[in-house]
């Protein structure tokens, strides 16, 4: 077994990528000037969030993101044993190292920790009372930003007004606005995040120690939700296929694309009643995205409407098949209180118990954080911010500097703005501006390279692997553990052929043939009785889960948003295998066990 | 009490039959109650017993043979006794079942050997004395069991032969020295299939290497359990949690022998004897996962019924059909992991827990074998 990974300066550049590394910030990159920094760490893939090679803006929402986790970790709560998660950019791909607090630190951040996340833990539900308004506000002020083109001449009123100002300059400050706003989304995100999984964190600690040998997704069952807003959209496609069925409108999606069907719909009351309440539906929860959110590309239901009314039709089937569609609420109460009297009951004595319900009680306190945030900023924000970047795109293809509204996602983030400052600045002057003789073909070129890097397929980790994964954070997000990383030392060795390992992520176990997926526009691919194998699988394909009989991904573990569905719908799962979609091919027959985590090529 | 039945099957048998089929029966019944598959099987109520010994017309024979021989006597010697106990054999070798009783037999017989899908179905024909109810007499071993009874002819025969050792000398001298009246102890006699096992072995409501107590271990082979017992064998082994049910751990070992049923020549009788294993069977898993949780829900049955951590036999009989084909051999507290404390102990405060948890995280911990 080798005992470590390619150093980061070993990775050579694709074939046609030459150049690569002028998409991104320069800060994101691996460079000589840190690199003895950069050699002694372990940088590992994120493909949980960022499975694919980000375009230049799309790193905007990673560097965002990682940035906000790491100053509530180092300068907000002062988690004693860890600092921040630092981050790269290789090839496109997204690299992080867990950044440990220097161990001389640790025992002075322990009392302020308690302070202060004490604080946090003591006024939790009155916290995230405020979060749930201030979100809602911040998503207000997103969706008031306007790009428009600028005018010919400013409007009279703004003359009379004296406002002395014009439209260029609030083009300008519009694109500042936005970056602000998501970077505080991200700051509103890692808020209660961080410290949600430490009190989870704690009651797992505590399970395992009783029970070692309990099953992880034990413990998060008898945590978790079971109305959580992250299966809101899915039910709302429910309720509306029996709306369907109801209104005797269900003949009408038999049209097949959206704009026949809307044009029946509109046709009569009963139809026009059924789009009253899809638009209620719509806004907030149809703002869902096929994929993690973080990517452009990803598509939103309420903008790919054929997405969510393709599911509505199959659902539409199965109610009149008579199908029970109601996600069984009381039977997973039952089943919930079930799992952790009978665990309580084991406990050794009367003192554990108290530990365990005191645990227990924190953790389903700052739950509903941990489930439900998702969807209020990948999902909901997210979808507003890509809305207003494509209205910004309209401005500067109208304008001559890209011939696609998608080329905007081509820039960086800070590029942007001085592409901004030539629009405007020349729109001032009244002369050309350099942009369009200059972005279109170096936008050509950025394609070509953004192509080859999509085509590389990322190692999972780099770098000296720590002895022991310990940082909690590590551990809990990415599901990356000293387990996981020595099977990735341990690949390709071939000692164990056709077998791949995971986490054991949703129990079961069953065979049956594989269908490889890479996004969620072939998700049309899949059959009935087929297992899905993919690089990580988004709760937004909650609608396929009725069709598979198991989930295999290459990243993710207990606690990913896949996982969570799958134990939801009941199928075996086994996440975290790094090389599924890369190891299996469609059509092979596939053993899943999720009871073990390991996945078995049966024909390979 | 309504007329009781002449012959009642394990599964359907009550606490309000229980003072007329005797200790043995009661418990089979017990566990049965308490979702513990025990072989098969069915009870010979003492009704029958006393039918038979009221038409026998030799009640009164039977006191004057007993307690009118060794009353008499100041001491009494072994073979006064041996000579009492074989006039008594005898004469209770005489009676008769009554018609409408064996009837009744014959056809429970008959409905265990289709249950079993076999013609004459080997069972064990085992003595059930009401005098083993008692809290204070164990009577353990005091009367006669036959092991592998084939037909119906057979068992009726057998069923005689154990009321019969009602009267051994020893079970007389027993009941004489605890002051008994052997006129009002009477015999049931329980029928049960004999098991032949696919895969056997023993389970844990434990994990007995670290005695978490969540877990179900099992051990499992081929045939007979003996093997897995004496560790001639080397079992499978499974871990399942017992909230979950799910299979968190699966180790199949190489098993080259296992204990069979061979007929020995001539004896009549059929002995289990180690013998090697086909090669296609020897590394292929014991149990199916079906299997496997149908044992953990038995050894966890028998742990909620006996309110203590269990350590049971059991066997998958390759003559039942699926579903009914686990059944419990035997249920023993488990004694080494009840016994000791394994509190977490963890830190009372919430919030030094979690720092503790941050500082000291669970995967930079060895897993410790508690003391």
């Amino acid at each position: 077994m080798a005992d470590r990974f390619p150093s980061p300066f070993d990775i050579s550049t694709p074939d046609g990528a030459e150049g690569w590394q002028e998409l991104y910030t320069y800060s994101s990159l691996f460079g000589e000037e840190r690199r003895d920094y950069e050699d002694a760490a372990f940088w590992f893939h994120d493909g949980v969030h960022w499975p694919e090679a980000l375009t230049p803006w799309d790193t905007t929402f990673m560097e965002f993101a990682i940035a906000s986790l790491s100053q509530y970790n180092t300068r907000h709560y002062l988690i004693p044993p860890a600092y921040g998660v630092d981050f790269r950019i290789l090839n496109g791909y997204v690299y992080l190292s867990p950044v440990p607090a220097p161990a001389e630190e640790i025992e002075a951040r322990v009392p302020l920790f308690m302070e202060r996340a004490g604080f946090y833990f003591a006024n939790w539900d009155r916290l995230y009372d405020d979060w749930l308004v201030k979100i809602r506000d911040l998503v207000k002020e997103m969706t008031e930003l306007s790009f428009v083109s600028l005018p010919d001449m400013e409007e009279m009123e703004v003359i009379t007004s004296g406002a002395g100002k014009g439209s260029g300059n609030e083009l300008l400050a519009s694109y500042h606005r936005l970056l602000d706003l998501s970077l505080t989304l991200w700051q509103y995100h890692f808020e209660f995040l961080n410290l949600g999984y430490a009190a989870y964190l704690d009651f797992f600690g505590f399970c395992k120690a009783a029970f070692p040998s309990i099953p992880d997704l034990a413990i998060a069952k008898m945590v978790a939700g079971v109305d959580v807003d992250l299966f809101r959209p899915d039910d709302e496609l429910k309720k509306l296929a029996r709306l369907a069925v109801s209104s005797g409108v269900d003949g009408r999606f038999d049209a097949g694309d959206v704009a026949t069907v809307w044009e029946k719909l509109e046709s009569d009351e009963a139809g026009r009643a059924w789009i009253a309440e899809w638009e209620r539906a719509a806004e907030p929860w149809f703002n869902f995205s096929t994929g993690s959110g973080f990517y452009h590309s990803d598509k939103i239901w309420i903008e790919n409407t054929e997405v969510p009314v393709g599911y509505i039709t199959d659902y539409i089937v199965k109610v009149k098949e008579g199908v029970d569609l109601d996600r069984p609420v009381d039977a997973l109460h039952v089943e919930r209180d079930r799992v952790v009297g009978e665990y309580r009951e084991l406990l050794d004595s009367d003192e554990d118990r108290e530990a365990f319900d005191a645990k227990l009680g924190l953790s389903r306190t700052v739950f509903p954080y941990v489930e439900n945030h998702n969807f209020y900023v990948e999902h909901w924000a997210h979808s507003v911010l890509w809305r207003k970047m494509r209205d910004l795109g309209k401005v500067l293809e109208s304008a001559g500097f890209i011939a696609d509204t998608e080329d905007v996602f081509m820039f960086k983030r800070s590029e942007l703005a001085d592409v901004l400052w030539d629009l405007y600045a020349a729109w001032a002057v009244g002369a050309p501006a350099r942009g369009p003789g200059y972005w279109p073909g170096e936008i050509q070129r950025r394609r070509t390279i953004h192509q080859a890097l999509k085509e590389w397929s990322a190692p999972p980790a780099l770098g000296i692997p720590p002895e022991v994964v310990t940082e909690p954070f590590t551990v809990m997000l990415w599901g990356i553990t000293s387990d996981s990383v020595s099977a990735w030392l341990n690949s390709g060795e071939g000692d164990d052929e056709g077998v791949l390992s995971g986490f054991a992520a949703s129990p079961g176990l069953v065979e049956g043939p594989a269908r490889v997926i890479f996004s969620a526009d072939q998700i049309g691919e899949i059959e009935d009785g087929e297992i899905l194998v993919a690089p990580l699988t988004a709760p937004s394909w909650a609608p396929i889960f009725g069709k598979i009989k198991a989930t295999v991904t290459d990243v993710g573990g207990m606690m990913s948003h896949a996982a969570i569905v799958c134990r939801e719908y009941g199928l075996p799962a086994v996440t975290g295998t790094a090389f599924g979609t890369k190891t299996i091919k469609t059509g092979q027959m596939l053993r899943v066990d999720g009871n073990t985590g390991k996945v078995t090529v049966l024909d390979s | 009490m309504s007329e009781c039945p002449s012959a009642i099957p394990f599964g359907t048998l009550t606490t309000e039959h229980h003072p007329r089929v005797g200790g043995k029966c009661a418990s089979l019944g017990t566990m049965s109650q308490a979702g513990l598959p025990v072989p098969p099987g069915f009870a010979v109520t003492t009704r029958v017993f006393r039918d038979a010994k009221a038409h026998s017309g030799s009640e009164h024979r039977l006191v004057e043979i007993v307690d009118g021989a060794l009353d008499g006597l100041a001491v009494i010697t072994q073979d006064a006794l041996e000579e009492v106990a074989a006039q008594a054999r005898e004469l209770l070798m005489t009676w008769e079942i009554p018609e409408e009783h064996e009837t009744r037999i014959r056809q429970m017989y008959d409905d265990l050997c289709r249950l079993s899908g076999l013609e004459d179905v080997p069972v064990a024909v085992r003595s059930s004395s009401t005098a083993e109810d008692s809290p204070d007499a164990s009577f353990a071993g005091e009367h006669d069991t036959y092991l592998w009874v084939c037909g119906i002819e057979d068992v009726l025969e057998k069923i005689r032969c154990c009321w019969a050792s009602l009267y051994t000398g020893r079970a007389i001298m027993y009941r004489h020295e605890l002051g008994y009246d052997h006129d009002k102890v009477d015999m049931a006699v329980g029928v049960q299939k004999m098991v032949r096992p696919r895969a056997a072995g023993v389970a844990f409501t434990l994990d007995p290497t670290n005695g978490d107590r969540s877990g179900i271990c099992i051990d499992a082979a081929w045939g007979f359990g003996e093997g897995v017992v004496s560790g001639d064998v080397t079992p499978d082994n499974f871990l399942v949690d017992k909230v979950m049910w799910s299979i968190n751990r699966r180790t199949i070992s190489p098993k080259t022998h296992a204990h069979l049923l061979t007929e020995v020549e001539g004896s009549g009788h059929p002995r289990v004897s180690r013998v090697p294993v086909p090669e296609d069977r020897v590394n292929a898993p014991s149990l199916t996962d079906e299997e496997i949780l149908t044992i953990a829900r038995l050894a966890r049955a028998a742990e909620k019924h006996y309110g203590c951590p269990q350590d049971i036999e059991w066997a998958v009989d390759d003559d039942l059909p699926a579903g009914q084909d686990a059944v419990l051999l035997q249920a023993r507290p488990e004694t080494v992991w009840s016994k000791k404390h394994h509190a977490v102990g963890a830190k009372p405060d919430p919030m030094a827990s979690i720092v503790d948890t941050l500082v000291n995280p669970l995967y930079a911990k060895r897993r410790t074998q508690p003391a």
